[in-house]
């Protein structure tokens, strides 16, 4: 085994723990900067899969990866973070070790899942196409597990992280014009989701989504359709006919 | 007539600019009075080429329009022309009126409503011209939506809102099952043109199910038991020209629409559908009269008569499906030239009522008939114009009602030839019922005329009601004329109506008959025959002689003198036989189908209310509960809705999961 794929498998690697670690972690600067973590490994590993197979057009992606993942959007969660104060996230509805443990299983799915795409493809990282499917899967979970704003919109992005590494390892990254398309969606998401969390939170004074649970009724009573038994008495508008 | 399909295009076109034209200026009153009667201007011209097309070939054109490699389909055949016909001469009698009705007081803009209206016609002209299913339907939800806007015109109170939710409600059931239908009838090809169905032999029960989703789709449009709800709410809450369009025209496209699918996209007709379609046109005929005749609203009386009409109209329409079934052409041909003529007479005498009742609405504000009465010396020249009508949709002859009712009694008397006893034991059962159906609807017309225009008023405010303006005149003097020509002249329209005959069963009426121009007999001279010039001739006649005789010998016998009180000393107009009065006997004599809630005051109440409804028991026995299990079904799904983001994440994860599990 070259020395190049060691050290992809040892970044692929290191990814999975981050995202395990994204999922165990409750302190919300802590989970921004395993972020940032997860989009410099990720900026690496692409690093080393352009050195060995000598694909130029994957040092701009690594070049936008530094500069998106690892600074400009850690930096907006930082600015975020601090400006709402939001610190802790409380536990969600299922606990830290359920969670790791619910993690594991989907792991091993998608462990499973990518044992015949692997066979076909070509590259050289091919084995690392697990883990990047089970990254994106353990984000998803991040983001259903997660009560607070922020945290979800994290799993979101470095759901993002996961669909990234996942194309570098079955087909060596896609196509520039795709790559920047989803770099310019995922900054203008985080400024708007930015401008949405203002707003939540001027409504609810907190960034607890259950808050936004209470729309759902109040919805449901607006849209109420006209009542069709009310039909059953015909001519309402009609007094009814008298004699007096 | 090589012109005649593109001189459809071109009044569909006409018609949808005028719309648009409306739109430009919607409080201006003056711009709908000019662009109402450039549009009755089109519907004449496309009732003349109705006509015309009506004896020319078949034929077809494509129109690049629509999505990429679905054209819209069009062909002008006689059936087509027919209908064309109808909607032409009816809507120009209605657009002419509309011009001097519409006014700024009644909910929604002039030129709003001018919009709607033209788009409505419009896409009836288009569902009648379709040629594949696609523009079929297209042309069949505009015109749903079209009128859901007309009859919400007065949008602002809720009954009309919700009168318009539970017609939006049915046009849209009835759709899905003409979608279906067209589903069915395409056989698995996938090629939704009519052409292509024509070319398809379906087999098994593919037939029976695409004729009685047909059935069911286009009876919901017209009218049909149990989906005939939607009529008796829709029409109090329109404005009359549009209920007159509705009534008179729109229900005609459902009828246009089961001739199209059972007589040409079919190629068998099994006998048991036509004793269906009979059973169930009976039943709403006579359902919808007997409901006739207990209202209390003159438009919802209309509205009911509608449904008898129809009834009528579909019970003709299944009675050629059998005599088809068992290849009996001429008995067939004469049972769908009833229904063809019954529907063209209906789109004139309905429409002439409902404009009618418009003039009396605008003259006394009250749809109520408890509270109009002696309207004939206030509003003279509706009330003799209404009589044309009422006289016609009684069935009298020498009017036109009467013929089509005739022609279709005559198709019943043939019945005896026919190979199922079973049927044959059945249909003098039928035919009674026919004939209690039209006996009923003369008897509701007479309390309709009666009670509105006859009497004296029996609201003071009533003495103020003016007459209907020039155009509104005009309008209901050519539909009067229309009823007294197409019962003058039976021989003619019969021939004109022959070519459909030609078209859908390959016979012809008219050839076999013995008819001469002033003399009508369908099947054999000895066997019957009517004329329509005689029996004028014999009544014009026999009332002159009652004239003179009365002027003559008994003129200046007259005596004016204070009247016996037959020891009522007060007497006032409130007195007079009422609506409910009137209705009481049938209301008695058919007490199960009626759900009544009734309030009668006790001897000692000092402010003694007298209190009565009647209404549909099918709203408590299939309307309600259908609601209310959607209601629960809903309830069930909108569990699914938690609010909660991370559960519709959840939702995401599991299908993505189980997609990747199935599939990967």
């Amino acid at each position: 085994m070259s020395i190049g794929t060691q050290l992809i498998n040892l970044f692929a690697a290191v990814l999975l723990l981050l995202a395990f670690a994204m999922l165990a972690q409750r302190r919300v600067v802590s989970l921004i900067d395993l972020f940032a973590g997860q989009g410099l490994v990720l900026a690496l590993s692409t690093a080393v899969v352009a050195y060995t197979t000598s694909q130029p057009h994957l040092y701009q992606s690594v070049a936008l990866t530094v500069i998106l993942k690892v600074f400009l959007l850690p930096w907006i969660l930082h600015r975020l973070a601090r400006k709402l104060d939001v610190r802790w996230e409380f536990e969600g509805l299922v606990n830290t070790p359920t969670t790791m443990l619910i993690g594991i299983v989907l792991v091993v799915f998608a462990f499973n899942l990518a044992l015949p795409i692997s066979e076909i493809a070509s590259t050289i990282n091919r084995s690392t196409l697990g883990i990047a499917i089970a990254s994106v899967m353990l984000s998803f979970l991040m983001m259903i597990v997660r009560r607070k704003a922020i945290p979800q919109v994290i799993g979101f992005l470095s759901m993002e992280n996961g669909l990234f590494f996942a194309a570098t390892s079955a087909t060596y990254g896609m196509p520039m014009v795709v790559e920047l398309g989803i770099a310019l969606d995922v900054l203008v998401g985080m400024l708007i989701l930015g401008v949405f969390f203002f707003q939540i939170r001027e409504q609810f004074d907190s960034l607890d989504l259950k808050h936004l649970e209470q729309l759902r009724d109040e919805q449901l009573a607006r849209r109420a359709p006209p009542g069709l038994e009310d039909l059953a008495k015909p001519d309402r508008e009609l007094p009814p006919e008298t004699t007096r | 007539m090589t012109g005649a399909l593109p001189g459809v295009v071109a009044a569909i076109v006409g018609w949808l600019a005028i719309g648009v034209l409306c739109i430009l200026k919607p409080h201006d009153l003056r711009v709908v009075r000019v662009l109402f009667p450039a549009g009755a201007v089109i519907a004449v011209a496309l009732a003349g080429i109705g006509l015309a097309a009506l004896a020319a070939a078949p034929q077809s054109m494509v129109l690049p329009l629509g999505l990429p490699d679905l054209p819209f389909h069009l062909r002008l055949d006689p059936l087509a022309a027919f209908f064309l016909l109808l909607l032409g001469s009816a809507s120009t009698c209605i657009s002419l009126f509309s011009s001097g009705y519409f006014r700024n007081e009644e909910g929604a803009a002039p030129g709003l409503l001018g919009l709607q209206y033209h788009v409505f016609l419009a896409a009836m002209a288009l569902v009648l011209v379709a040629d594949d299913a696609y523009v079929f339907m297209i042309a069949w939800e505009t015109m749903a939506l079209a009128s859901y806007f007309l009859v919400t015109t007065d949008h602002r109170k809720p009954a009309i809102r919700s009168a318009g939710y539970l017609y939006l409600l049915i046009a849209h059931v009835g759709a899905i099952a003409i979608l279906l239908c067209f589903g069915v009838l395409q056989g698995g090809r996938g090629d939704y043109t009519f052409d292509a169905m024509r070319g398809v032999t379906l087999g098994g029960i593919a037939p029976s199910l695409a004729f009685f989703l047909a059935l069911a789709g286009f009876g919901a449009k017209a009218g049909l038991l149990p989906l005939h709800m939607w009529l008796p709410e829709a029409h109090p809450a329109a404005p009359s020209p549009v209920s007159a369009l509705m009534s008179g025209v729109m229900l005609k496209t459902a009828i246009y629409g089961m001739l199209r699918v059972t007589f040409d996209l079919m190629h068998v007709q099994l006998w048991w559908w036509g004793v269906a379609a009979l059973a169930l046109g009976l039943l709403t005929a006579l359902f919808g009269v007997i409901f006739a005749a207990v209202q209390t609203d003159m438009k919802r009386l209309l509205a009911y008569s509608s449904i008898e009409n129809i009834g009528i109209i579909v019970a003709a329409f299944g009675l050629a499906i059998v005599f088809q079934a068992n290849d009996k052409p001429l008995l067939a041909g004469i049972a769908l030239t009833a229904a063809l003529y019954h529907s063209l007479n209906h789109a004139f005498f309905k429409s002439l009522l409902f404009l009618a009742t418009g003039s009396v609405l605008h003259a006394t504000n009250e749809r109520s008939l408890g509270r109009l009465g002696g309207l004939i010396h206030r509003m003279p020249w509706v009330a003799w114009l209404a009589l044309v009508g009422t006289l016609a949709i009684a069935g009298l002859p020498p009017l036109n009602g009467f013929v089509s009712e005739w022609l279709l009694l005559q198709a019943f008397l043939f019945t005896p030839s026919l190979p199922q006893s079973f049927v044959n034991m059945l249909v003098p059962l039928a035919a009674a019922a026919l004939v209690l159906a039209v006996a009923l609807a003369a008897y509701v017309m007479v309390k309709f005329y009666g009670v509105v225009f006859l009497g004296r008023p029996r609201e003071p405010a009533l003495v103020h009601a003016h007459d209907a303006g020039g155009l509104e005149r005009a309008a209901l003097l050519l539909l009067a004329l229309g009823c007294v020509l197409l019962g003058l002249i039976p021989t003619n329209v019969i021939g004109a109506i022959d070519h459909v005959n030609a078209q859908l069963l390959g016979t012809s009426v008219r050839a076999a008959g013995e008819s001469t121009w002033w003399l009508l007999a369908p099947v054999a001279l000895e066997r019957s025959s009517y004329s329509p010039p005689i029996v004028l001739v014999v009544i014009v006649g026999v009332v002159l002689a009652t004239m003179i005789v009365v002027h003559r010998v008994w003129h200046g016998r007259v005596r004016r003198a204070p009247a016996w009180d037959c020891g009522f000393p007060l007497q006032t107009p409130r007195m007079q036989d009422t609506a409910e009065g009137f209705g009481q006997p049938i209301r008695q004599v058919f007490e199960p189908f009626f759900h009544i809630e009734r309030h009668l005051p006790s001897p000692s109440d000092t402010t003694p209310v007298y209190f009565m409804r009647a209404s549909d028991r099918l709203w408590t026995w299939l309307y309600v509960p259908i609601a209310r299990t959607v209601e629960v079904l809903a309830r069930v799904v909108g569990l699914l809705q938690q609010g909660r983001i991370g559960v519709y994440l959840g939702y995401s994860f599991v299908t993505l999961i189980a997609l990747l599990l199935f599939v990967g």
